[in-house]
């Protein structure tokens, strides 16, 4: 006891000063550790760009410094903020807005990433496993109705991009310049940047019958880009992260 | 190498301590002697009477720093947002001109939390650590952290009020630092996350500045507040652990701050301006144990004390080379 006394000093002013330290050493520890809290409370995990290991490892080996960011040809990837405590300044995708596209044919991310928080094991587009889609809303869907589409896929101010092989091998375009005339929606399926990873079969044995519906197969990378397109509001299909990290085992 | 260990345990927070007679060279001894004479000091109090009328501090280093904070960021703002290229990322870890460049203590939060270490991490600590080793470590500090400036500009409002009375400055013990260090240390071994990074005002100002503005700017506010009220320096002096990553990484550093004792007239004007006084001890009238001593491990190397000394008694120094500027 004497030698906590004889630490704190004997003077009013050193133990005032003891105190004040004390005290607000442990509110910025105790701010920090604050992050915890929006983790246990964010309900549903956040889509991570390519090659993003597990959640829990990914949290502690994202340095936070945006390199991912810088170079993907679309802007997909964008930083979360500190309402999301530890993974404050990690990437993630938010599909609707932006899916990844792999319009940079490389996994530029992955190449960029300098910590491993995002994994060089998938080489190429087919081999990610960010994610996986799911009809969430069929009653939505336009197939299932058996009609077509018209117009800008998610109207006329929709800022997204994407690159369509047929207008330009190299540059993305905005969504909202490449206006379809489809007599059957197949939006999901015709801009699936992965071959056969979604596909739309038919509803009846019916050869008359026109609906069909979107069938997502294991092969599906997850990039969001069926999410994106999707000209329901809500979107009829969507990505849920895949939690086991998205590099192959 | 007691001199070295001293300036550690005064960087980790121990109050720095006269030296005992044994530890004084005989030529600072002399030295000492000879200006105990009375006509010595009045000697000095004729010059310190004389450099009151005309002595003006300049602001030549701070301009010098000011613009390498600022720039340094704005490359990284303009590698992005322009497309230059020159260094991408940001603060916490980039790429200048394709090289990796990982900060130090982010770089060892994510190996504490994750505990594997790829190669590219590897080669971006290294070239950030020879960097600062050179530079000397807590150069970081204030030519570079953009917290710094800010910091710098709540302390001369914080200085400005509290000479009305409008605010005070509440000391700390400076071994909070030294404590919280190892919490956050402790807490990435153990949690698995990278709990410091969640309040790091130098990641979040470095993010806002390039990806654009962030909720976690009000807490860059907050330690901005608590700057000018109430604690003068709050998070540089005695908090931030990045900080000290550098100050041990830069405490041997060829690019010093030297002191002559020689030219020194202990009016202690360096002391006050500095934000690391403790570093500035030998100043004081016998406190020095040699007649020329590089100051402390914690020296950010701002350069107001060489701005601010009168009689040029501190300078910037590079070893080996000489006298500089």
């Amino acid at each position: 006891m004497s030698a906590i006394a004889q630490f704190l000093g004997d003077e009013k002013s050193d133990r005032r000063e003891f105190l004040r330290s004390a005290l607000l050493g442990t509110a910025v520890a105790g701010a920090a550790l604050g992050g915890f809290l929006p983790l246990m409370a964010l309900a549903e995990p956040r889509l991570r760009p390519p090659g993003a290991i597990v959640e829990k490892d990914f949290l502690a080996a994202c340095i936070k410094c945006g390199q991912c960011v810088q170079v993907c040809p679309v802007e997909a990837i964008v930083l979360a903020d500190i309402d999301e405590g530890f993974g404050i300044g990690t990437p993630y995708i938010d599909a609707r807005d932006q899916a990844c596209d792999f319009s940079c044919d490389a996994l530029q991310c992955i190449l960029a990433c300098p910590t491993g928080a995002l994994s060089h094991k998938p080489s190429k587009p087919e081999e990610v496993r960010m994610g996986l889609a799911r009809l969430d809303k069929p009653d939505a869907c336009l197939a299932r109705h058996g009609l077509g589409f018209k117009g800008p896929a998610r109207g006329a101010d929709y800022e997204g991009l994407h690159r369509y092989a047929a207008v330009d091998r190299w540059k993305p375009i905005p969504v909202a310049d490449h206006p379809y005339d489809l007599p059957l929606c197949d939006l999901c399926v015709r801009e699936c940047p992965v071959k056969g990873a979604i596909t739309l079969e038919p509803m009846s044995g019916d050869p008359n019958d026109k609906r069909r519906t979107p069938v997502v197969h294991p092969t599906c990378v997850g990039c969001g880009m069926c999410e994106m397109i999707c000209p329901t509001e809500p979107a009829a299909i969507v990505i849920d992260a895949r939690l086991g990290g998205s590099a192959p085992t | 190498m007691s001199r070295l260990l001293d300036s550690f345990a005064v960087m980790f927070g121990r109050e720095p301590a006269k030296p005992t007679p044994g530890s004084v060279s005989p030529d600072a001894k002399a030295l000492f002697d000879f200006k105990r004479t009375p006509e010595q000091a009045q000697q000095r109090k004729r010059f310190i009477k004389e450099e009151k009328l005309h002595f003006k501090p300049g602001n030549r280093w701070r301009i010098r720093r000011w613009i390498s904070i600022v720039l340094v960021n704005l490359l990284f703002v303009l590698s992005y947002q322009f497309d230059i290229q020159v260094v991408e990322g940001a603060l916490t870890a980039s790429r200048f001109v394709g090289f990796h460049m990982a900060d130090l203590n982010s770089a060892l939060q994510v190996m504490l939390a994750y505990k594997e270490v790829v190669i590219n991490l590897v080669i971006g600590t290294s070239t950030v650590l020879i960097v600062w080793w050179l530079f000397g470590g807590r150069s970081f500090c204030s030519w570079v952290c953009p917290y710094h400036l800010l910091g710098e500009l709540a302390e001369m409002l914080h200085l400005k009020l509290a000479a009305r009375g409008w605010a005070k400055d509440r000391q700390l013990h400076r071994g909070t630092r030294t404590v919280l260090y190892v919490v956050f240390a402790v807490l990435a071994v153990v949690t698995g996350y990278t709990v410091f990074e969640t309040i790091n005002p130098v990641g979040i100002l470095s993010r806002a500045f390039t990806y654009g503005i962030s909720l976690a700017v009000l807490w860059v506010a907050v330690l901005l507040l608590i700057e000018v009220f109430y604690s003068r320096r709050f998070w540089c002096r005695y908090m931030c652990p990045i900080g000290m990553t550098y100050g041990v990484v830069g405490a041997v550093s060829p690019v010093h701050v030297r002191y002559s004792a020689e030219a020194c007239l202990h009016e202690g004007e360096c002391r006050r301006v500095c934000m690391v006084p403790h570093v500035l001890s030998m100043t004081k009238f016998g406190w020095n144990q040699d007649v020329r001593q590089e100051i402390g491990a914690d020296c950010t190397r701002c350069g107001m004390c060489v701005e601010v000394c009168p009689t040029g008694a501190l300078k910037f120094d590079i070893k080996g080379v000489g006298k500089l500027l």
